[in-house]
This record gives structure tokens, C-alpha cells and sequence, in this order.
């Protein structure tokens, strides 16, 4: 490594670890950590001072090879972890990295309760419309018809929205891009961990080893170039019909309010509990 | 059969048995002396898995790849340093140079 010439993301890797990393050739994973990475290095914020938060699944390897604060915890329960994390430590930046899997199925009641109570966590759903590393069985955002290892004959479940789940569920900030849109990507996430209050970005990413095989969707580029040209920016749908909209990726910024949030509320209880303390002395 | 003929950097034209054998002796002297001007990208061969996005996104098509299906750089002069191949490579084996 020494050799090489270094840009920002391989500063900000842990290089003891084992690479070539684990995710399969033309995984979106990795483009998605460079653009993480790089949002956190615009930002100029210390690496200390970030806790990295995620449960099981291909997405959550990414805290393995990144220098913060980092914790793989069980599957679907990264997120009551991180809570414990914000209400413990509220000047840490936390961020969750959850498969579609891990935050929708597995850990959907631990995803909606982190949205309704509008913690300052960010998290960032990876979404390759499968189960990739258990072996590609079907997940809530597997597109109906779809084939999977569970489902050879085509999926008959409908589909979850997660940016639909998390904005009727409570949470502040709520995103999609896709894995393709790198800059973009960068950007919303720099909005995302700068913006008080829980932050839902939704990555749609590719899985092209079991999700492209077994749906003939093409290897890692085929499916990118799926992603370029079957996604269009909130601002263009206005104008568009719902037929045109049909099997579209819409992204942008969906929802961005300011609530009061946990760590203030519960700061702010606790304070009028000194308040009184000191009364009494 | 179609043979699959390729670019050395000194304007060499390769087919497919001696390309690889080349290319090695091309990054040792690479690693020693990395001059942006000859080459405006980089390519760290031990972290490539060869899935091919950085040449099917690149803008210019600069980048052409071997018959095992690692990328090089085919016309180093077509380069206008986006950084595409940069942002999109999802191994971090791949560098792009600024102007």
C-alpha cells in the first residue's frame, strides 16, 4: 500500500485489515463507503468523535475497514446499541449501516421505535433488494415477481418503502440516491449528518452475484447502468404521470423538519431536576 | 477466434498471450516512479476484483481491459481527470489524478 498513490478514502481505512475486502466484485457496498468516507472527510470532522454502528449482513462489514469508533453488533439491533451510544455520549456522531434485511424485517420494530423517538443518529439503509450474505433469500424490499434462493418461482410479497416507512414512522431527515449517483450520495449524506434529529438515507445498491444472477439483471455494470437510467431526481416527477413513474427510483430529499430531539428532551427533563436539587440546598 | 489485440504504453500493439506478461513489468516500474503525466490513472492491481465498472463508466473510454478482464489504461491522453473511475470503484484500487 505503501506505494500507491493515496486519496482521502485510503486514509481513513484501516489498512491492517484483510484486503482485498470481502464484498463481491461489482457489489455497490464499497462505492457506497467511499462516498460515506468522503462526506466525513468534506465535513472536517475528528475521527474520534464518530461512532460507527452496524448489525449483520454484507453492508455491515463496512466498520470493519474504516478508522472511527466502530461496533458490529447483532442482526437488525445496531440501532438500539447506537441509542444507548447518543444518550450516553450526545457530543458522538453516530451512524448506523443496515442492510434492507437488517433494518426492515429483522430489525423493523428497532428501526420505526429510532424514528419515532427522532434520536440524532444517521442511518444509512443499503438496499440490494436481497438477503445477500445468508444466502440470497427474499427480503421486504425484493420486488414482487422476483426470484430469490426462498422464492425460485418469483416472489409474491409486496414491497416495503423504507423512505415511506421511516417518514409515516416519525423521522426528521429522509433520502434516497443510489449507489451510482456518487456525488450525490456524498452530498445527501454531508445534509444527513449535519441535520439534527433522526436521518434516514435509503442507498439503492446492486447485488450482482446472487440478486442479478438469479434475475438475469447482468453483472455489476449492467446493473449500475440500470440505476443511471431507471431513476429520476424529485423535482422531475413533478411533471410526470404515474405510469411514467412506474418502476422508476425517485430520489432526492424527501422530508427535512426540525423536531426537538431525544438528547435535548431528555436533557432538558433531567435539567429541571437539578433545578429543583438545588432549591432544596 | 477472435484475438483480442491491446495498446502497450510505449504504443506496442499486444495480443492476448504476451499482454499480461508486459503489463506485469509495467507496474513494477510504476510502483517505483509514479509520473501522472504518462499515466492520469492508477490502477492497484492486488486490490482489482475485474468487475469492469471503471471502463464501462468511463466518459472518454480511456481505459481498455485485458483478456482476464483488468482495466488499463488504453489511451492515457483521452484522460480529462474526471475522477468517474475514482468514485465509482467499489475496491478502492483505483486513483485519479487532478489536473
Amino acid at each position: 500500500m505503501a506505494n500507491i498513490p493515496q486519496k482521502v478514502v485510503h486514509k481513513y481505512l484501516r489498512h491492517n485489515k484483510k484486503f482485498p475486502h470481502v464484498w463481491c466484485p461489482g457489489c455497490s457496498n464499497g462505492t457506497t463507503l467511499g462516498s460515506i468516507i468522503r462526506a466525513i472527510a468534506e465535513l472536517n470532522y475528528d475521527r474520534d468523535g464518530i461512532t460507527m454502528v452496524s448489525g449483520i449482513g454484507c453492508s455491515s462489514r463496512m466498520p470493519v475497514y474504516v478508522d472511527f469508533n466502530t461496533l458490529h453488533t447483532l442482526h437488525g439491533r445496531a440501532l438500539p446499541f447506537a441509542t444507548g451510544i447518543k444518550m450516553q455520549k450526545p457530543e458522538q456522531k453516530v451512524i448506523v449501516i443496515t442492510g434492507d434485511g437488517d433494518a426492515t424485517a429483522i430489525g423493523g420494530n428497532h428501526f420505526i421505535h429510532a424514528c419515532r423517538r427522532n434520536i440524532d443518529i444517521t442511518t444509512i439503509v443499503l438496499n440490494n433488494n436481497i438477503y445477500g450474505m445468508t444466502g440470497g433469500q427474499y427480503s421486504p424490499t425484493t420486488p414482487t415477481g422476483d426470484r430469490a434462493t426462498t422464492s425460485p418461482y418469483g416472489n409474491i410479497d409486496p414491497v416495503f418503502d423504507i423512505c415511506e416507512l421511516a417518514m409515516a414512522a416519525g423521522a426528521t431527515f429522509v433520502a434516497r440516491t443510489t449507489a451510482f449517483h456518487a456525488l450525490e450520495t456524498q452530498d445527501i449524506i454531508k445534509k444527513a449528518l449535519e441535520h439534527k434529529g433522526f436521518s434516514v438515507v435509503e442507498v439503492v445498491s446492486a447485488c450482482p452475484v446472487i440478486y442479478g444472477r438469479l434475475n438475469k439483471k447482468g453483472g455489476g455494470p449492467e446493473m449500475m447502468m440500470h440505476m443511471r437510467d431507471n431513476s429520476v431526481p424529485l423535482k422531475a416527477t413533478e411533471k410526470m404521470t404515474p405510469e411514467q413513474l412506474e418502476g422508476k427510483i425517485v430520489r432526492g430529499i424527501f422530508k427535512q423538519v426540525n423536531k426537538l430531539e431525544y438528547c435535548d428532551a431528555y436533557a432538558n427533563l433531567m435539567s429541571q431536576f437539578n433545578v429543583k436539587e438545588e432549591a432544596k440546598k | 477466434m477472435v484475438k483480442k489485440t491491446s495498446k502497450s504504453k510505449d504504443g506496442q500493439i499486444l495480443t492476448d498471450g504476451d499482454a499480461l506478461e508486459l503489463m506485469e513489468v509495467e507496474i513494477t516500474e510504476e510502483k517505483e516512479n509514479i509520473d501522472y503525466k504518462k499515466s492520469p490513472v492508477y490502477i492497484y492491481y492486488e486490490w482489482c476484483k475485474k468487475c469492469g465498472i471503471c471502463v464501462a463508466f468511463c466518459p472518454t473510454k480511456c481505459l481498455g481491459r485485458h483478456p482476464d478482464g483488468s482495466p488499463f489504461v488504453e489511451f492515457p491522453e483521452k484522460c480529462i481527470h474526471c475522477e468517474t473511475c475514482d468514485r465509482l470503484c467499489p475496491d478502492f484500487a483505483i486513483t485519479g489524478a487532478k489536473r
